[in-house]
């Protein structure tokens, strides 16, 4: 049954032609796509609104924001936020952001969107699955947001959740009973969508890849997206547990992670033997591939469109290929560095702060990897590239405050202070949003057929990228100087001398904010009034710029996949079609470039 | 100026075009005329690729558990616990039920790959799994009924906690599995099976399995 | 667009090292006997982070400013080097660059937490709770009573749930909300919390260690310069995390007995 003739037959499910079918239970990897980046760019909404709240409130404590005491019955009486209402918005603003933001855009949203085309696939090969995994994921969100109406709000306790403040129930503070639950819930579920969508991620990589479509042919994206997918699967499985137990802990009345006498309010606590340490053992085992989760997709989108910017190909493909996954197998074996002061053996810091510094190598090499290929470009300045290159210099700034973070010694003075705030800001917030941006600029033409506006997308690029430096780098000195994080107001002495500095990071952070509408109104404005965009308006070189319309159609290829020639990155080649060669193409082409 | 010609654009010959019938997807099956004779596998390997994708990721979290109770065996309050006997019951019954479904997947591709022109009973043996499965399902709701009966709940104390949220959440997996079997053999008798789709809900079946022996001895060791 | 955004990272990278170098907002005076190595740590890796910060964002604005808006015919020039020039230059220079912090780094947390105290250090205990420390002495006999966390009480006082009516060696023990030390004389904190966890932060003692519930941990070290200096938490702990403070005397030996003496007759 093999024969040739019928190996490009694709065979043809027909479109759906239900509104349900086509625009909500879609099995369509590409309607999962849209979906899981317009769920993202709601939570980002979110969570940049929490910190606005967040922000004001640190730099003038006592600042009455309109309307506030809506959002919370006991939150904000007179509109001025209480300290337990700024932890609750300071913990969802984390948990919206790391989750619902920083792995669903750049991976879920434009890994499901792209990697099926970019491997020159019909679709997914589990499409329910994929379904269902935006879902889960979609349900959530809303009980993670549901979480501020139930009971006394959403939990205190900071995205990491560290028992047993979070594994004791109400009597620790307001939301520590109800939103721990709801928040444990929302994150197991999260957990489940997102191994359902590695799922669908790794079979496709492996298994969808069209003729001639090897591995190394796929491009940086693809590849970032597939290690990607590798990492959360071990790592979602990990804290996926963790919340079953921690729930089990309020629940049930277990304990796994409530020590035993504890006494609060004068009362000795009902729980025995329980260890905390475990709780961040899993949730750092967890937690540090999260980080990577949410920058490495960011770094092959951002690999991907300066390529095409740069008209020549990176300097190496595979170096930069064998970097990221150097990366991700080195993301389990640092965690502990969250944990030097946390009374872990200090030998264990020692072990961890070793591979904690040995990570830099990869990350300089992708960074010299991008400089290198810099060299020599035939760069082109548009709004994709900027953000490109705007991640570059982010994640340069973020990246070397890890040298002191990953040193035990120098973390005893910056451990929970802004420093680690603004290093995790720079590094994974920032960086990893120009990497949706410069994503959204680059793919939008393709997405919705229509060109985005270049000169509001240049208004945000400046707005984001010198506002971002505004906000983030001051973080840094506020932690040479021993501001501890997760304050809601400086009453130590020493701190209050910063409060200025504060007050200019606030304005930092609502001026910076308010360009981001900027980007909402190019976003929708563009996606009903841009320009139509032509199939392959930046002239690159990807399956994903060959679809035979654009939007690619809904098997994405039309009768007939495309046959890979190619190696992804074909520039500064003399083609028919001028410098560059798609990989879809059968031409023969021949390099011309300038002797170094 | 230099110019370099490139090697002529070829379609990569690393890959197995003859195992890929391009398209790449998981529609292209052709059901015949409803008669299991009718069945081949002309699906490509995504459903074998995945299930090694999920097998690994309930590894980890099996692990997970596993290091969460050893951190916590050092605390004070760690007692021994008795594992109820009806759990050595159960396991026999769950090495029968792998064993059924090997039988039946083995016959059927014998079958496939025409080394036989018939193909007996895979039916019956399948159904044998899913019922011994079922069995052992309801043997640890008899083993959890024991323990309570000791007066040993969730709560009691670390070690029971553990015996119920290892042994409970493997036990969700196992019903997970049984949906699978069911739904084998629902495409069997439609004729709408995939060697891929059986073989791969055979291996979660084993690794289910292998699971359970893996925590039998954990919870025999450490409780 | 190309050249303007080149001067702007310039501008930004200039910008964002001038308060590191004039130390506009720096780390507090160091008052321990162990902190030297850590600023000195602190410095060099400052020096490494600067000088690979402010030199790779150069390279990059130079880049950007040199190769975007090529002439029309222009063709793609290749980097001498190559790929591996980079991965070479990453494993050597960084590579040894990273390792050396990891190595100097290693002695000085070494020295800090590698050493026991010695025989003579001062006992001190610590107890944290939401939200505040308290400190216990053990009184002329140098013993600490056990606690009873049964008995531990905000309204009558009893912090660290001590059995003064049964129990002869609570009878001496101090409780105080503020910790008094003498300078120059080596402390043994104990460190143990009462309820979730909760961090002790003296940014100029150069000491930061969580409370790790169910754990009993240590801290040890001399303060070499008497003055007033604050206690923080650093660990998220509830809803009064912002406010949990404590303050440390570090006095000369005369006025920390004096101190003690008073504090005992309040008992």
């Amino acid at each position: 049954m093999h024969d040739a003739s019928a190996h490009n037959q694709v065979a043809h499910h027909a479109p759906p032609t239900s509104f349900i079918r086509k625009h909500v239970f879609s099995l369509d990897h590409k309607v999962i796509g849209k979906q899981y980046y317009g769920l993202a760019l709601v939570a980002v909404l979110v969570g940049m609104a929490l910190s606005w709240l967040m922000r004001i409130h640190l730099g003038w404590t006592n600042f009455a924001i309109p309307g506030l005491h809506l959002l919370s019955k006991n939150g904000a009486p007179g509109n001025v936020m209480t300290p337990e209402f700024y932890l609750q918005l300071m913990t969802m603003h984390a948990t919206i952001m790391v989750f619902f933001v920083l792995t669903t855009a750049p991976f879920a949203a434009f890994g499901n969107y792209f990697l099926p085309i970019q491997v020159g696939a019909e679709d997914m090969p589990f499409p329910h699955f994929n379904m269902m995994s935006f879902w889960v994921t979609f349900v959530a969100f809303l009980v993670l947001v549901s979480s501020f109406f139930v009971g006394q709000g959403p939990t205190l306790g900071g995205w990491t959740q560290y028992a047993p403040l979070s594994a004791l129930g109400e009597v620790t503070g307001p939301g520590q009973g109800s939103g721990v639950v709801l928040w444990a819930i929302s994150i197991a579920m999260f957990c489940v969508g997102q191994l359902l969508g590695s799922l669908n991620f790794i079979t496709t990589t492996l298994d969808m890849r069209t003729r001639g479509m090897s591995l190394w042919r796929l491009p940086l994206s693809s590849w970032s997206w597939f290690i990607t997918s590798c990492m959360g699967l071990t790592a979602f499985a990990v804290l996926m547990p963790a919340c079953i137990l921690l729930i089990l802990d309020h629940v049930a009345g277990t304990s796994f992670f409530a020590p035993g006498g504890s006494v609060i309010n004068d009362q000795v606590q009902p729980h025995s033997g329980g260890s905390t340490l475990l709780w961040q053992h899993l949730f750092w085992f967890f937690g540090h591939p999260e980080v990577y989760i949410a920058i490495v997709p960011g770094m092959g989108i951002v690999s991907h469109v300066l390529v095409t910017n740069m008209r020549k190909p990176m300097l190496s493909h595979r170096v930069l290929v064998y970097s990221f996954g150097a990366l991700a197998v080195l993301s389990y074996m640092v965690y502990g560095h969250h944990m030097f002061v946390s009374g872990m053996n200090p030998v264990s810091s020692l072990a961890f702060s070793f591979p904690t510094l040995i990570i830099t190598i990869p990350s300089t090499v992708i960074v010299l990897i991008w400089l290198g290929s810099l060299y020599g470009a035939k760069l082109r300045i548009n709004a994709a590239s900027l953000f490109s290159l705007g991640f570059i210099s982010m994640f340069i700034a973020g990246g070397v405050s890890g040298f002191f973070l990953a040193q035990p010694s120098t973390d005893i003075m910056l451990h929970a202070t802004y420093f680690v705030v603004g290093h995790f800001h720079m590094v994974m917030g920032v960086a990893a949003m120009f990497g949706i941006f410069a994503g959204t600029y680059f793919w939008f033409p393709k997405m919705f057929g229509r060109m985005m506006n270049e000169t509001l997308g240049r208004i945000h690029f400046w707005f984001s990228f010198v506002g971002a430096y505004a906000i983030f780098m001051p973080f840094h000195y506020l932690g040479m100087a021993g501001n501890v994080r997760r304050y809601q107001a400086f009453t130590p002495d020493y701190m209050q001398p910063l409060v200025p500095l504060h007050q200019f990071i606030t304005i930092a952070a609502l001026v910076t904010g308010v360009a981001q509408l900027v980007f909402l109104y190019n976003l929708f404005h563009s996606r009903f009034w841009g320009k139509p965009a032509s199939d392959n308006p930046w002239q690159a070189t990807s399956l994903e710029w060959s679809t035979p319309t654009t939007p690619p159609p809904h098997n994405n290829f039309g009768d007939k996949l495309p046959e890979v020639y190619h190696d992804p990155y074909q520039y500064g080649v003399e083609s028919s079609l001028g410098d560059y060669v798609m990989q879809a193409s059968p031409e023969q082409v021949k390099t011309v470039h300038d002797e170094a | 100026m230099a110019t370099t010609v490139h090697e002529p654009p070829k379609i990569d010959a690393g890959r197995d075009s003859t195992r890929l019938p391009g398209n790449g997807n998981s529609r292209n099956l052709v059901p015949a005329d409803g008669k299991l004779p009718a069945v081949r596998d002309y699906s490509p390997p995504p459903a074998s690729t995945g299930i090694w994708v999920v097998l690994a990721s309930i590894g980890m979290s099996f692990l997970a558990f596993t290091s969460a109770l050893v951190v916590r065996k050092a605390a004070l309050d760690w007692q021994h616990l008795t594992l109820p006997p009806i759990l050595y019951l159960n396991t026999l019954v769950l090495i029968a039920s792998s064993f059924a479904l090997e039988v039946a997947r083995r016959r059927i591709g014998a079958f496939m790959r025409r080394r036989e022109s018939q193909v007996a009973s895979p039916t019956r043996w399948l159904y044998m799994a899913l019922f011994l499965g079922l069995l052992f399902v309801a043997g640890q709701y008899g083993a959890w009924l024991q323990l309570r009966s000791q007066g040993l709940y969730l709560s009691t104390n670390p070690n029971s906690s553990f015996f119920y949220v290892l042994t409970a959440i493997h036990a969700l997996h196992v019903l997970g599995g049984l949906t699978g079997l069911a739904r084998v053999v629902y495409r069997l008798n439609k004729s709408i099976l995939r060697k891929s789709t059986l073989d791969a809900t055979a291996y979660y079946w084993h690794f289910m399995d292998g699971l359970w022996l893996y925590l039998l001895v954990l919870l025999w060791m450490k409780l | 667009m190309a050249k303007f955004f080149a001067i702007t990272i310039l501008v930004i990278a200039i910008l964002s090292a001038i308060p590191i170098l004039r130390h506009t907002w720096w780390m507090a005076e160091d008052i321990s006997t162990h902190g030297a190595p850590i600023d000195e740590q602190m410095s060099e890796t400052m020096a490494e982070a600067g000088i690979s910060f402010l030199a790779s964002q150069f390279i990059l604005a130079f880049f950007i400013w040199k190769f975007s808006n090529p002439r029309p015919g222009e063709k793609i020039k290749n980097f001498p080097g190559g790929a591996k020039a980079m991965v070479w230059a990453a494993v050597l220079l960084v590579g040894t660059e990273v390792l050396a912090l990891g190595v100097f780094g290693a002695k000085a947390w070494a020295n800090v937490y590698f050493t026991p105290p010695s025989s003579s250090a001062m006992p001190v205990q610590v107890q944290s709770g939401q939200f505040a420390f308290y400190f216990r002495y053990p009184g002329p006999d140098g013993k600490f009573a056990p606690i009873h966390p049964e008995l531990i009480s905000e309204s009558t006082q009893n912090f660290y749930g001590l059995d003064t009516n049964n129990d002869p060696d609570a009878k001496d023990d101090i409780v105080t909300a503020e910790m008094a030390i003498p300078v120059n004389r080596e402390i043994h904190l104990l460190m143990h919390s009462k309820d979730v966890g909760h961090s002790f932060f003296v940014p100029e003692l150069r000491v930061q260690q969580d409370f790790v519930p169910g754990l009993d941990l240590s801290l040890h070290f001399t303060a070499t310069k008497v003055g007033r200096y604050e206690i923080v938490c650093t660990q998220l702990c509830g809803l009064g995390h912002y406010n949990m403070k404590a303050y440390l005397s570090v006095l000369s030996q005369q006025d920390f007995d004096d101190w003690m003496k008073k504090e005992a007759a309040m008992q």
